[in-house]
């Protein structure tokens, strides 16, 4: 069998146990089935609802993935390099790592106002400790030997950045990457749920009010396609173009 | 000229290099022999400019390239990246000319792990050699090859030398590996005040 069907065919199972968990449920309002939503897919998409709402979601998540993994990577990266600056700042990663996102939530809300911004960061900050954490861990593996390398042959420090550092942490930065866009797009939609009046979370409370289980399912299935779409698209083709030497 | 001025290099409280001066001439190629852990790598650190902790002083010319024990090649680069990249001012065809002058032709889009050990240390002189260096250290480059890789390896590098009539400061256990390749062979001894030069 064709490795590329195993994704494809692993999620129909998914599906397949979805439709049998509805049949024996028999209760559409509690678990609809899988083609019990197409026609309310389509009827919010053909509204325009479905794209606003998706588009305001993925917006607020590219922004935030995109502070999150830049300020993660420089902040990992000192972190690891340098032992002092670690001492310092360890103590601070720890209590930002073990705040509940909830909190920072509630907190950028308060302190900044119910807006975009106080939305986007609150997300951010949740996500950079994360990030840090792991590029923290990249950073402490480079090695030394090429470092000397690069010393004795004077290369420049954006040839040591692109070629020597960069090809080190980058499966560092994928892992923090990926697990960074399943984490954030999660605590976006917190954020939408307490604050805004937009996005995929605002949805979804608006119709937990309504106790309508089937919008539920189109709003959050909606985001888990794109969200595939970017692993599949983006993400593992990246991944592969970065780990050519070690297959080849 | 080189002038190497050591008065002194610790690790600690561990005194690993004693007082070592030592002079290279321009071409003049010296081999430095001794047993494991005497500090042979630590005097070629500090010689390469990579320990800058030690007592003393180093005259060494800007054009300076370094063979490591291990090839310290970039994985992820091709062979012909890997020399590119380093000296950005190597044209295609003149790295692509090192590489076959190593005996690496028609590797130029093969990745460093592709290549075997010996390969690699070809790849290896060949970067090492492509600045046109002034003065050329090596960290014992043959170590872990087979006797025939390594002669081979030896024979390359003793013509590469002579074309690029640099100096040479070369670290190895095999004394006849430093009768070979050099004019002048120094031993590292142990003393109470650090190694030194016998």
């Amino acid at each position: 069998m064709d490795a590329r069907l195993a994704p494809f065919l692993s999620l129909l199972a998914l599906m397949l146990l979805w439709s049998v968990a509805a049949l024996l449920t028999q209760d559409p309002q509690v678990l609809p089935t899988p083609w019990g939503l197409v026609p309310r897919f389509a009827e919010e998409a053909a509204s325009g609802e479905l794209a606003r709402h998706l588009s305001t979601t993925i917006f607020r998540v590219l922004w935030a993935f995109g502070l999150a993994m830049a300020f993660g990577v420089i902040l990992g990266f000192v972190m690891g390099r340098y032992r002092g600056i670690n001492r310092w700042l360890d103590p601070w990663l720890v209590v930002f790592l073990n705040l509940p996102a909830l909190v920072v939530i509630v907190l950028c809300y308060l302190w900044i106002g119910l807006t975009e911004a106080a939305a986007i960061i609150a997300v951010t900050l949740n996500k950079v400790p994360n990030v840090a954490t792991v590029i923290r861990e990249g950073a402490r593996a480079l090695d030394p030997k090429l470092d000397a390398m690069a010393h004795v042959y004077r290369m420049g420090t954006v040839a040591r950045l692109r070629h020597i550092i960069l090809p080190q942490l980058a499966p560092f930065i994928a892992a923090a990457a990926r697990s960074g866009v399943a984490i954030i797009w999660k605590i976006v939609l917190v954020v939408e749920f307490l604050g805004r009046s937009s996005g995929i979370g605002f949805q979804i409370h608006l119709y937990f009010q309504l106790f309508d289980v089937g919008m539920v399912l189109v709003y959050s299935l909606s985001f888990i396609a794109v969200m595939l779409l970017v692993e599949w698209v983006i993400l593992q083709p990246w991944e592969r173009k970065t780990n050519r030497w070690r297959t080849a | 000229m080189i002038q190497i001025r050591v008065e002194g290099k610790s690790f600690g409280a561990l005194k690993v290099l004693g007082r070592i001066h030592l002079q290279i001439q321009a071409g003049e190629r010296v081999a430095l022999t001794g047993p494991s852990g005497i500090g042979k790598s630590t005097l070629l650190r500090i010689v390469a400019g990579l320990d800058q902790e030690f007592e003393g002083q180093i005259t060494r010319p800007d054009s300076l390239a370094m063979v490591f024990q291990e090839p310290t090649l970039l994985p992820w680069r091709t062979a012909l990246d890997n020399l590119k990249l380093v000296h950005p001012m190597l044209s295609t065809s003149q790295a692509a000319s090192m590489l076959s002058r190593v005996g690496l032709e028609y590797k130029e889009d093969v990745f460093p792990l592709q290549l075997s050990l010996g390969q690699q240390r070809r790849l290896s002189l060949a970067r090492a050699f492509s600045g046109n260096p002034d003065l050329l250290i090596m960290d014992e480059p043959y170590a872990s090859l087979d006797k025939g890789t390594a002669q081979k390896m030896l024979a390359l590098t003793q013509d590469l030398v002579k074309e690029h009539a640099c100096s040479l400061l070369f670290v190895t256990h095999a004394v006849e590996e430093a009768e070979q390749l050099c004019s002048r062979t120094l031993t590292l001894t142990a003393c109470p005040q650090g190694a030194q030069l016998s």
